[in-house]
């Protein structure tokens, strides 16, 4: 069991970063990388998909859900190869394996995240929407200004949980050799043969610690805005204003 | 480039097909009843309230929600064999021991999503019910059975639906291992004829078909809970 | 003289449910409306109807001679002329309250945005909470966000506004400092237009009292006539429950 320093030692820059200098960037950072760019990209497109589910328009709602339903439908090993397969034919070259997976992530995941934002837009009170659209803002105005800004807030934690599952998502690049966390431990466990269980523990406590701190971040976030939104308090050592205040100036008026 | 289906879903293929989406079955269902058991099971340990036991329980749910199913499975697969005994590691060589290792894998790790579902689903009864069931006279396993669960498995019933179908999706891992479920099937199917597009959208229509069959049956269930519960 | 709202033969249905029925009414410029009737008389429903918050099936409603439903007519631009204050106050949480109240006038009119906070410091002054500019509508009670409610609907400077029960959601403390703020407002000549149950605010400030239910208007009195001698049966009826 105390083989796992051993094999820390010799083994852990493959597992920090792959190849890398050697090589293309492997590893914990690849997983990291991959994760992190996939949110990036597949976060507003997320939007977009989810504001079409919500659009007046029954065209635009029926192609979003079409797309979210079908992602949501197959895994996420079909949309590897259907990625893998049609990327080529559509760009006419190959791309490397790290950007299939890129790719994949990023429509895959758009389908979950379009979800999280329906809800958030969805669970705000009607009130708002009249509000702003009784002000005269138009529909766009209205969600650029109103809605999505409370919305994505309100939803922060949701998308932190969603950065998690693409993590965990990332370890199926795995099959088509991107070199990232759990390819690098099967590259390890390979050469050693006879340790895969340490080697193994090992990837597994790496997730762990990364995806745990996440969740615990999306719980303390989820906490922070239920607080600041709820829960707000009138702010202290504060006077009511005169409720007569305006009477009383108006008073000379209704005297003369 | 002729689309040309024909040849993907009669005879020797069509067969191949047909199997792999029995294998799917198959493993969906296994795990499926083992996630349940083992969810109901540590439900169980939870409401002992024994602190040692649901310290154990929390880690369990712990360790399956935040290691990606596929390291989970291979820890199963390559290196959890290799702890065991010689004698059942060749009794396991045997057997079909990929689709069993792929089943336990997926089982166990849904059973924790299943337990946190139910969890939710009975915090989400008001206090008041318990109290109430128990001032008529029920016993506690009376007002278990006949007031709390009933009400806490409709509660959790839309994300036990999620899970179940997050679970039928999860089978397409077992592929890495060798198992020759769809997914396997449709990569196999692709490499002998060369009708990439056909055989993926021949997978792709079964997963389709089936998700969306248990969503259907979940949205059922949800209006049906709610046109006779909610008066 | 036009009036500023005209109800032309109104009929509203949700579904198979009539809420507005043959409805005919109009508000000229400078008057003050009162609307008052039992719940689910289509008060609020016919308040709603006239910026469109609630469209109708059928009959015409006229804001200063253009058609609401008309097709040609530019829904967003009427409505920066129609203020309109929610039971709910419907304020924007994620914004400051000097925030809330130049959001329009910067991005719908185009106002420099130093003008527009010019503007909304006198607002909140005329209502009593330049104290507040700088707070959050969370920081606020319930009476402070709806006169905050209004500034923001003032700040469109529209010749018209509607308050849509503004009172019903409030503590009973804070009922007056609301109530000062549109007495001010009715006696600087506002055209307004309220569904609203306070009784004492109708007698004291309204021009005419309309009394609803079943999703028609079956009195129209000066408050005076109203009160001491009520025509329609109903209307006697309501105001004998209400006193009671």
């Amino acid at each position: 069991m105390f083989d796992v320093f051993t094999i820390l030692q010799d083994h852990g820059m493959l597992f920090l970063m792959g190849q890398y200098p050697n090589g293309p960037l492997g590893g914990v950072l690849c997983t990291l990388l991959i994760s992190l760019l996939a949110v990036v990209f597949s976060f507003p497109l997320g939007v977009l998909v989810g504001l079409a589910r919500l659009s007046p328009w029954r065209g635009l709602r029926w192609a979003a859900a079409c797309w979210v339903y079908t992602l949501r439908g197959i895994p996420l090993m079909m949309v590897v190869f259907w990625t893998y397969f049609c990327v080529p034919l559509l760009i006419g070259q190959n791309i490397s394996g790290f950007s299939t997976m890129l790719c994949t992530l990023v429509i895959y995941e758009s389908a979950y995240i379009a979800e999280i934002v329906r809800g958030g837009i969805q669970a705000l009170p009607q009130g708002q929407y009249e509000a702003s659209r009784a002000l005269g803002m138009s529909y766009l105005k209205t969600l650029r200004l109103v809605i999505l800004p409370q919305a994505l807030f309100n939803a922060l934690p949701s998308l932190v949980s969603q950065l998690v599952s693409i993590i965990k998502d990332s370890t199926l690049g795995y099959v088509i050799n991107v070199p990232e966390l759990t390819y690098a431990a099967n590259q390890v466990s390979n050469q050693l043969l006879t340790k895969p269980f340490q080697v193994f523990a090992i990837v597994a406590l790496s997730y762990y610690i990364i995806c745990f701190s996440l969740t615990w971040l999306a719980n303390r976030l989820e906490s922070w805005i239920a607080n600041k939104r709820l829960n707000a308090q009138p702010l202290p050592g504060e006077e009511q204003s005169d409720p007569l205040f305006f009477a009383n100036r108006k008073l000379n008026k209704e005297t003369s | 480039m002729a689309l040309d289906f024909s040849t993907i879903l009669t005879g020797h293929y069509g067969a191949m097909i047909v199997k792999g989406a029995t294998v799917t079955l198959e493993l969906a269902l296994g795990a499926w009843l083992l996630a349940m058991f083992i969810a109901l099971l540590l439900l169980v340990v939870r409401l002992s309230e024994n602190r040692i036991a649901m310290r154990m329980v929390a880690a369990y749910v712990s360790y399956h929600r935040n290691v990606p199913t596929l390291i989970q499975l291979m820890m199963w697969y390559f290196a959890i064999p290799t702890l065991l005994p010689e004698s059942v590691q060749m009794w396991i060589n045997d057997f079909n021991a990929e689709f069993l290792f792929s089943m336990f894998a997926l089982g166990l790790c849904q059973a924790a999503y299943f337990s946190e579902d139910i969890r939710s689903g009975l915090r989400a009864i008001p206090d008041g019910q318990n109290e109430a069931a128990r001032a008529l006279g029920m016993s506690y396993m009376r007002a278990m059975g006949s007031v709390i669960l009933p009400q806490g498995i409709r509660n959790a019933l839309p994300a036990l639906i999620n899970h179940t179908v997050l679970l039928f999706k999860n089978t397409s891992l077992a592929m890495v291992i060798g198992v020759t479920e769809l997914t396997y099937v449709t990569r196999d199917l692709e490499n002998q004829t060369f009708r990439t597009f056909e055989a993926y959208a021949i997978g792709t229509l079964g997963y389709l078909a089936f998700s969306l069959l248990l969503m259907g049956l979940g949205a059922l269930l949800g209006r049906h809970f709610q046109r006779v519960y909610a008066r | 003289m036009i009036p500023m709202i005209l109800f032309n033969q109104v009929n509203k249905w949700y579904g198979d449910y009539h809420a507005l029925t043959d409805l005919s009414a109009e508000v000229k410029a400078g008057e003050v409306v009162v609307v008052c009737g039992p719940s689910g008389s289509g008060k609020s429903t016919l308040i709603r109807t006239v910026n469109r918050l609630e469209p109708i099936e059928q009959g015409q409603i006229l804001f200063d001679g253009i058609d609401i439903h008309g097709s040609s007519t530019r829904l967003n631009q009427l409505r920066t002329r129609i203020g309109f204050v929610f039971q709910n106050f419907n304020l924007f949480p994620h914004v400051s309250v000097m925030e809330n109240i130049m959001m329009s006038p910067v991005k719908v009119l185009g106002t420099k945005r130093s003008e527009a906070r010019k503007h909304a410091g006198e607002l909140l002054e005329r209502v009593g909470l330049s104290h507040k500019a700088n707070a959050y509508p969370a920081q606020l009670s319930g009476g402070q966000q709806q006169r905050v409610a209004i500034a923001r609907a003032l700040a469109m400077k529209p010749p018209v506004m509607l308050f849509d029960e503004p009172t019903s959601a409030l503590d009973p403390e804070m009922v007056g400092e609301v109530l000062s703020v549109m007495r001010s407002l009715a006696q600087e000549g506002m055209t307004m237009m309220c569904v609203t149950h306070e009784m004492h605010f109708a007698r004291d400030v309204a021009d005419t009292i309309w009394f609803m239910d079943q999703g028609q208007i079956l009195e129209k009195a000066a408050p005076e006539q109203f009160f001491s001698a009520p025509q329609h049966p109903r209307a006697r009826r309501f105001l004998s429950d209400l006193l009671n």
